[in-house]
Parts: C-alpha cells; sequence; structure tokens
C-alpha cells in the first residue's frame, strides 16, 4: 500500500489517527472559523505551511534544545513563524492579510502544533518530521473543510459566499418551498455537533476505533 | 549520566541566545517590512474613502472591490475635491492631508479633553457632492470603524464598514455588501432635524429595508455586539458633524 517509505505519516493522520477526531485536539480553532467554508480551507492552507515549516525546525534543533525549557522554545518558534507570515503578507499581499487577519493568530493557539511538536518532532529527523507536521494539518483540514462545508450551507445557504440554494429574501430556489436557514449552524456549538457526528460516523464504519 | 543541555547554564544560554536570535530577527522583519505594510494601509484609506462615495469596481450584487491600488492615487485626486479638518464643530481647515488622521488618536485626545480633529472629504461624482466622515468603535473583539458618504441633509450616500477581529460568517459580515448596501438612502436625523444615528435593530419588522426615515436598518443574526458597536460608533461620531452640516444649510 505505501507508496513510498513513511508514506503512512501522511495518510494516518487523513482517518485512523486524525488529530481532531481521534486525538480530539485543535477542536477551539475548529469550532471558532468553521462557520465559513472559505475561512475553513485559509485556515487549512495556513496550518499546513506552520506545522510543516514547524516541525522541520524544531526536528533540526532538537538535539540542542534543553529539555526544560523545551515547551517556551516549541511556543516560541511557532509564535515566530506565525508573526513572519503575518509581516510578509501585510507587506505583500495586504488584502489577502485582511481576509485572514483574526486566524493568523488562532494558528499559535492550535493545541496540534504544540502537540506535533513535542510528541514527533523532538524525537524525530528532518523528513519523517515534515511529513508528519504536513499529514497532521491535512487532517486537521479535512475535518476543518467538512465542517464548514455542512454549517455555511445549511446556516447560510451560501457555499465559498455564493448562494446555492437561491435568495433567502426574494424567496427563489429552495426558499420558495418554505426551506429555512438555520441559524444554530452558525453558532461555536454546532462545529462540537457536527465534528461529534463526523467522529460517530467514523467509528461505526471502523469498529477499531471505539476505545474500552 | 546526566546530559549536556540539562545543566542550569546551559538552560539559560540558550534561552538567551534564542531570545537574542528570535528577537532580532523579528525586529528587522518587521522594520524592513514597515515602509511597505504603511503605504499599503495609506492605499487603503484612500480605497476606503472612494468606496463609501460609490468609486469602486464592484460587479453584480455581492462583490467589495476597490480601485485598483495603482490606480488610487489619481482617482482620489479627481474625486476628491477638498479635504477638511473640523475642530470645535465649527472651525474649518483645508488640509489635504486629512485622510492621513487617526481617528482612534483623536478619540483618545477626545478624553484627555483635548480638541479632537474631525477629518471630511468632500467628493464629487457625476455632479452629485459626497461628504465622507471616518468613524470608529468597538466591536465584539476588537476594533470596527467605518467611512460614511453622506449628502447636505445628512442622508447615507454610501458606506464601508471594516473590523479588526470580528467572528467570521457573523460579526465579519458588516463588511458584505448586503449590509453596507442597506445603509444607503438612510437617514441620520429624525423628520424634526433631531440627529438619531442608525440603529442596527433587531426588531424592526423591514428586513428589506424598504423603509428609510426610520432611523433603523435590520441587524444580522448572531451579531448582536457587533450590530451594537456600530450602532454606537454612528451616533457618537457622526453626530460630531451636525454642526458643520447645520451651518452648511444656514450659509
Amino acid at each position: 500500500m505505501a507508496l513510498f517509505k513513511d508514506s503512512n505519516l501522511i495518510s494516518d493522520p487523513l482517518a485512523d489517527n486524525n488529530p481532531i477526531t481521534i486525538q480530539v485536539l485543535g477542536i477551539c480553532s475548529a469550532l471558532a472559523i468553521t462557520a465559513q467554508l472559505k475561512a475553513s480551507i485559509v485556515m487549512a492552507i495556513s496550518v499546513v505551511f506552520v506545522m510543516g515549516v514547524g516541525n522541520v525546525v524544531v526536528s533540526m534543533i532538537r538535539n540542542i534544545i534543553p529539555s526544560k525549557i523545551r515547551i517556551i522554545v516549541q511556543l516560541t518558534v511557532v509564535a515566530a513563524l506565525v508573526i513572519i507570515v503575518d509581516q510578509v503578507l501585510k507587506a505583500f499581499s495586504y488584502q489577502l492579510s485582511k481576509e485572514l487577519g483574526a486566524f493568523i493568530g488562532l494558528i499559535i493557539t492550535n493545541c496540534i502544533i504544540m502537540g506535533r511538536f513535542e510528541a514527533f518532532a523532538l524525537a524525530n529527523g528532518l523528513w519523517r518530521s515534515f511529513l508528519d507536521g504536513v499529514g497532521n494539518a491535512f487532517g486537521y483540514g479535512i475535518i476543518l473543510i467538512i465542517v464548514g462545508f455542512f454549517r455555511e450551507l445549511l446556516g447560510s445557504g451560501t457555499l465559498m459566499g455564493y448562494a446555492v440554494l437561491g435568495d433567502p429574501i426574494e424567496k427563489t430556489g429552495l426558499y420558495a418551498y418554505g426551506y429555512e436557514n438555520n441559524g444554530f449552524m452558525l453558532l461555536a456549538p454546532m462545529a462540537l455537533i457536527v465534528v461529534g457526528l463526523i467522529i460517530w460516523v467514523q467509528r461505526a464504519r471502523n469498529t477499531d476505533l471505539i476505545e474500552d | 549520566m546526566e546530559k549536556r543541555t540539562d545543566k542550569n547554564s546551559y538552560t539559560i544560554l540558550f534561552a538567551t541566545a534564542m531570545v537574542v536570535i528570535v528577537g532580532s530577527l523579528l525586529a528587522f522583519l518587521a522594520s524592513s517590512l514597515e515602509p511597505k505594510i504603511n503605504e499599503n494601509k495609506r492605499i487603503e484609506k484612500q480605497q476606503n474613502i472612494l468606496y463609501a462615495m460609490g468609486v469602486n469596481e464592484n460587479e453584480g450584487k455581492n462583490s467589495v472591490a476597490f480601485v485598483k491600488p495603482d490606480k488610487v492615487a489619481e482617482e482620489f485626486n479627481k474625486y476628491i475635491k477638498k479635504q477638511l479638518v473640523i475642530t470645535n464643530g465649527l472651525d474649518t481647515v483645508v488640509d489635504n492631508e486629512a485622510y492621513l488622521i487617526d481617528v482612534k488618536k483623536e478619540q483618545a485626545k477626545a478624553k484627555l479633553g483635548e480638541v479632537r480633529r474631525l477629518p471630511l472629504f468632500i467628493g464629487v461624482k457625476d455632479g452629485k457632492k459626497y461628504y465622507v466622515a471616518p468613524i470608529r468603535g468597538k466591536g465584539l473583539w476588537d476594533a470596527v470603524w467605518a467611512y460614511v458618504a453622506m449628502d447636505e441633509n445628512m442622508i447615507i450616500q454610501g458606506a464601508y464598514f471594516d473590523h479588526k477581529a470580528e467572528t467570521a460568517g457573523l460579526g465579519a459580515n458588516i463588511k458584505e455588501r448586503f449590509f453596507m448596501d442597506d445603509f444607503i438612502g438612510e437617514h441620520l436625523l429624525n423628520d424634526k432635524g433631531v440627529f438619531k444615528g442608525v440603529t442596527i435593530s433587531k426588531s424592526n419588522a423591514d428586513p428589506i429595508n424598504k423603509i428609510k426615515d426610520d432611523n433603523e436598518v435590520d441587524a444580522i443574526a448572531g451579531a448582536t455586539i457587533t450590530g451594537d458597536g456600530v450602532s454606537a460608533m454612528i451616533k457618537s461620531d457622526l453626530k460630531l458633524y451636525q454642526p458643520y452640516f447645520e451651518n452648511l444649510k444656514t450659509n
């Protein structure tokens, strides 16, 4: 099955060892930004970048980090990377940085990043750490995009900002038949319920994942 | 055996070196990119002012598109005829850099009892005069601000809203067309000429916003605090311009 050596480092976090649904990490940012599909995708891409590079940096300095302050060192690495991304975007792609705004800062709070630094990059080489970082970020991103898709579709009746179900005020499309948007979907708790449903589906299909 | 990296002296040395390296890297980056970032912010202000008075590149009914950055200086000179700084309600001075006035700093000055400078940009488009005022307030998480274009009777002709960190899909929707366009035609004064502002209302039975002189627009569901913040900044900041407009009529 393996495409290349260590390819399981990418594929595992996508499903059977997903950071959100199995390890239940990164929930805070998952519920904060999934009200829109576009925001979810942007966040997913940003996290892929920060985790890929961050894991490599931590892996690079893993032998010289004093173990007493390793968490602080990891935090510094994430924070520095996030500030660099933020500043470069502001200088060279101002419109994009305006749209990302709050999300960039939120990346720092993502516990998956610290989790992978601590659990993987500190003990593995550069290439494996890079794969692990990117893999986990993809796993996180997939769930974000699924949750964002359902929340935006059912909450606002749009996808990526396009009205796919018709116009709720002029009553066209589906709304002509009495369909209404569910405003609940836009509120943060619904992200947890959607994630819960994903966990349910995933464990029902693969009973090995159920813990005793 | 104790590892070399476990020693206290090593830990302190590492921490010091890390702080110095990361600190100087970020400081270098910030200072080398600063001119470019400031230039972007200056262009954005001009774009926002032009957007409020209807000079933009919107296509269709959902897009929010500014004048392109390389054209903005030219368009700004073409449409904005006069920039004023108003102090003490009525004293006006022409200042071609009034758009660079930081509203946040002026608000802070007013709190300290100092004189607050109010910038006002007078633009002409298709023979019609627009008075654009910048305002600023607090949303749920951080600052919200706007550029509001009015006519002589303080009827809103266009608005551009923005925010620093409102929730995506909820409060952040104040910068969507459906919300900003609701303000067009709204009266800031009531029928007796008293300043009322425009309230973001959850209870007005007018979601399509057909009634323009009720001093109300429809709120965004799930964005109560952001909406209240917008109402508050319109009430407090635009009110300061009322003496200028009254004076305009009597003269």
